[in-house]
């Protein structure tokens, strides 16, 4: 505000005329200022864009987490005490069966975020659901595994190599388990608000950790059973 | 994600319109979900075809190298990392686990292998139990 629309008087601030306008001039000054400012950050974008960032940091410190895992298992797979090895337990075609499950269930998830970008929301929850029933193919099957193994006797307690088989391959099990439950939450919450900004956000995360969990396999079924079997 | 932008170039024209790197022109194709699952169908039948057909002695070695390549093919075709501008804090935080997975395995085969090396069973039993 300019000299000549306040000046001191006697020690009492009084105000001259004209200073209307000058005052209307600086609103309008700043709210220009403002509303360019906020232009330029566009909170919707930002938000989501953090979000991804945010979740793509929790995936990678997951990875740490399953380095951790696989250390220890490429560190004491040959410790058998005497009990199975991993060539008398692992059933290649089973594997291969189960890994196929996974990447299929990665592609349909892939489908599922064309359609949400398409703005299709019944496709988009219809190649979710084909996601969600190919993950729980994947699940079945490994609790199937687990189970005919334990009832051998192959179980967590009986050698090193099968406590930190049983670890890392349920680890990455209980992801996928927590990956369907993420997937059914969403698909429930597609339904009934659509795809809304909100939605589509964690929608993406949630695909972010599908194809997270497939990329795991390919080190699961690499190290723990291709390579146990040739061992 | 504009984060980056906001970051390097300040308040330029492009930031002014967000990053548009999860929708519109620059979003994933189908061309790259199926090149993608056709890359992994493949790197995956590859090792397991020669484990169960026992075909060559450095199987391992094939493994492990189509483990990889599978593994750059799903994060470039299904989680889309690039080199734009947009996911240059992504690409960070993958190079920084990737370093990270580094030491944790290859330090802890590195060393174990050693200790199984110089600690043999039978140097160890006639020093310490006899």
């Amino acid at each position: 505000m300019s000299k000549s629309s306040i000046a001191m008087q006697d020690g009492s601030l009084a105000l001259q005329p004209g200073y209307a306008d000058h005052a209307a001039d600086a609103l309008r000054d700043l709210r220009q200022a403002g509303d360019a400012v906020f232009a330029d950050v566009e909170p919707h974008h930002d938000t989501a864009g953090t979000i991804q960032l945010g979740f793509w940091i929790y995936l990678m410190s997951d990875c740490l987490l399953f380095s951790g895992l696989f250390a220890t298992y490429a560190v004491l797979h040959g410790h058998t005490a005497g009990g199975p090895t991993p060539g008398q337990l692992f059933d290649l075609p089973y594997t291969l069966t189960e890994t196929m499950f996974l990447l299929f269930s990665s592609f349909t998830c892939g489908l599922a975020t064309l359609a949400m970008n398409a703005d299709k929301k019944n496709a988009t929850l219809g190649w979710l659901a084909v996601t969600f029933a190919l993950g729980l193919g994947f699940v079945i099957m490994e609790v199937h595994e687990f189970a005919g193994m334990v009832a051998i006797g192959a179980t967590a307690e009986r050698s090193a190599f099968l406590s930190c088989f049983f670890t890392l391959v349920g680890t990455h099990g209980l992801h996928v388990t927590c990956g369907l439950i993420f997937m059914a939450v969403m698909m429930a919450a597609v339904a009934r608000k659509g795809l809304t900004a909100t939605n589509r956000a964690r929608l993406n995360c949630m695909m972010l950790f599908w194809h997270f969990l497939d990329i795991i396999w390919v080190g699961v079924f690499s190290l723990v059973y291709l390579s146990g079997v040739v061992h | 994600m504009n984060v980056a932008n906001e970051a390097v170039g300040g308040h330029g024209p492009h930031g002014a319109h967000g990053g548009h790197a999860g929708h519109g022109s620059h979003g994933p194709t189908y061309k790259q979900y199926i090149t993608g699952f056709v890359l992994a169908v493949i790197l995956t039948a590859i090792p397991f075809a020669l484990v169960i057909g026992h075909v060559v002695q450095d199987v391992l070695l094939v493994i492990t190298v189509c483990a990889t390549a599978q593994i750059i093919v799903h994060v470039v075709y299904f989680l889309h990392l690039d080199r734009s501008e947009e996911q240059r804090w992504n690409r960070m935080a993958l190079l920084y686990v990737v370093i990270m997975v580094g030491i944790v395995l290859g330090g802890s085969l590195w060393i174990v292998y050693n200790l199984n090396h110089n600690m043999m069973p039978g140097v160890m039993h006639s020093k310490v139990w006899k």
